[in-house]
């Protein structure tokens, strides 16, 4: 009985290094300051009404914050509903299918937030 | 060659998850998947409440009414303890990624304070957040 070397070496179960590992790490510290601003942000805008929403994504700092946030928390969220994924979704097919969703999922939602926000602060 | 002998062979699994006794460490464990997971839904909502914002007045007054309500204010209430659980957890998470604090009793120290520490400071937001916002 032996294992094959070519079919293991450098492949564990997510066939990837420790990008993955790191890029989780680093958006996760990203993460820290720019959701304590998003909570601080939605808390500050609970009950308001839309002009005050958009009088305050005018601020050019919060209009960046908030895209920062976004790009941060999708990403780190790809990280993770992939690990998720990679743990759970059994048959290639299947896993192939979900890994590429995920990804449209993740660019997706940070698309359109970004996309909102840029055209509430250009907007007139 | 190796489907074969597998086939003949039925060998014993190794004991999986479920033999285990549940502990508090495992509990937080899985705890901070499912918060994970349940932030997706989380950053929906965001999204979802800043295009609206993006859109129109009543587009937006429908999403702001929507949190407002009960059922609105309920899961932020639930986003609220889980962005803080999973922030904490992931505090942790550093501090074992730098290889210290496997002790058992450390762990165990660090996973209590995770979840008193996620329950308190939630509680402690939202009554700010009554406080300053009504």
């Amino acid at each position: 009985m032996e294992t094959e070397l070519k079919k293991v070496r450098g492949l564990g179960a997510a066939h990837n290094g420790t990008q993955h590992f790191f890029m989780q790490r680093a958006t996760a510290i990203a993460n820290v300051p720019l959701t304590l601003y998003l909570l601080y942000f939605v808390i500050a805008h609970i009950g308001t009404g839309r002009d005050t929403v958009v009088a305050s994504v005018k601020n050019p700092f919060a209009a960046l914050a908030l895209c920062l946030a976004l790009i941060s928390i999708c990403w780190h969220m790809k990280l993770g509903l992939q690990m998720v994924i990679e743990d759970y979704v059994h048959g290639n097919g299947a896993k192939l299918a979900c890994l590429i969703l995920n990804i449209f999922f993740a660019f997706g939602l940070s698309g359109l937030g970004v996309f909102a926000i840029l055209k509430m602060s250009f907007g007139v | 060659m190796l489907d074969q002998s597998r086939k003949m062979t039925q060998r014993p699994l190794s004991p999986h998850l479920q033999i285990y006794r549940p502990m508090l460490s495992t509990t937080m464990s899985i705890l901070h998947r499912i918060t994970g997971l349940g932030l997706v839904l989380g950053v929906a909502g965001l999204v979802w409440w800043l295009s609206a914002a993006a859109t129109s007045d009543a587009y937006f007054a429908l999403v702001q009414g929507f949190f407002y309500g009960w059922f609105g204010r309920l899961m932020l209430f639930g986003m609220t303890w889980a962005l803080i659980h999973h922030m904490l957890g992931g505090f942790r998470h550093f501090l074992w990624d730098t290889g210290h604090g496997f002790d058992l009793n450390k762990v165990e120290w660090l996973v209590r304070a995770n979840i008193i520490g996620s329950v308190v400071l939630t509680l402690a937001l939202w009554a700010i957040a009554y406080g300053v916002r009504g």
